[in-house]
């Protein structure tokens, strides 16, 4: 019966040890939240830090984490940190605006552009108008 | 299947339409997302997240976002011509007192750009440059860009 307690210690130790050496001591900000062990290869969390839930919340509530982990696998390890951030500001953009998300960004920059474009041109013509009559003006003082 | 919150807006000749919102939002986050929205405000919420699934299909990395960053730094560069015309403008002593008929017969308005090249992004959060929630401009994208009433929508 002792040596059964000793091995059974043992093999908890072992366990311990397994776990932690495989295992990030602090949990990422997805791990937490999915209440689960966050393994050292976690593909959240280098870009999801336990300081910053709501970052890992807003993604999640938008595309899901399956979806998520997913879409970064595919992608090679260098552009991820860019695909999480542009991920959170699109999921941002669906909260704040559950029907048009960034596309309503998209459309009020479009109109912006399109506004600004015609007001160029309009002063354009205007400095045309005014080179004209600037030229005309010389030549009559030369006549 | 009768009362599919879907069947209103994924036409079946248009099987990719669902097949981008699925590989990116998931069906049962779309489900979520329709089911907080009022009936009228659906469609257009679809027609959203299908561009945006798009638009991230076809840029795994920066989405939509690649193009809002390219179209910030459309505004931004004319919005310097424009700094620039109104100077030379005052430089010539004229402000509005230029006839408007004459101004016509010389105005032609540029086409819009066509195609977002692959930039930077320059975004910022959402909130600093946009007034109340839910508003959008008059283009729609999935409306080629015509123009569309816009108001609360």
């Amino acid at each position: 019966q002792i040596l059964v307690l000793r091995f059974s210690q043992s093999f908890c130790n072992l366990s311990s040890l397994f776990r932690k050496s495989v295992m990030n001591p602090k949990r990422c900000a997805a791990c937490r939240y999915l209440r689960r062990r966050c393994p050292k290869d976690c593909v959240f969390s280098p870009y999801f830090p336990p300081n910053n839930p709501e970052k890992f919340a807003c993604v999640h509530r938008i595309y899901g984490a399956g979806n998520v982990s997913k879409m970064l696998q595919q992608l090679p390890v260098q552009t991820r940190a860019e695909a999480v951030e542009s991920l959170c500001f699109e999921a941002t953009c669906r909260i704040e605006d559950p029907v048009y998300g960034c596309v309503g960004m998209i459309s009020l920059l479009q109109t912006q552009i399109q506004k600004t474009e015609s007001l160029l041109a309009r002063t354009q013509a205007e400095i045309t108008v005014a080179q004209i009559k600037h030229s005309q003006n010389q030549h009559s003082e030369f006549m | 299947m009768p009362g599919c919150i879907f069947a209103p807006y994924f036409p079946p000749e248009e099987p990719h339409k669902f097949a981008n919102v699925h590989k990116i939002f998931g069906a049962s986050n779309v489900t979520k997302l329709l089911n907080e929205l009022l009936p009228h405000q659906r469609e257009d919420a679809v027609n959203s997240l299908a561009y945006e699934a798009e638009a991230r299909v076809r840029d795994p990395v920066y989405g939509c976002v690649g193009a809002i960053s390219y179209l910030q730094r459309q505004v931004h560069r004319l919005q310097k011509e424009l700094d620039a015309a109104n100077a030379d403008l005052v430089h010539y002593g004229l402000s509005t007192s230029t006839p408007s008929n004459v101004v016509d017969l010389v105005f032609q308005p540029q086409p819009l750009p066509q195609q977002p090249q692959q930039v930077n992004p320059v975004y910022r959060l959402p909130g600093a440059s946009r007034g109340t929630g839910g508003s959008c401009g008059t283009f729609l994208p999935w409306n080629n860009g015509h123009n569309q009433q816009g108001g609360n929508m």
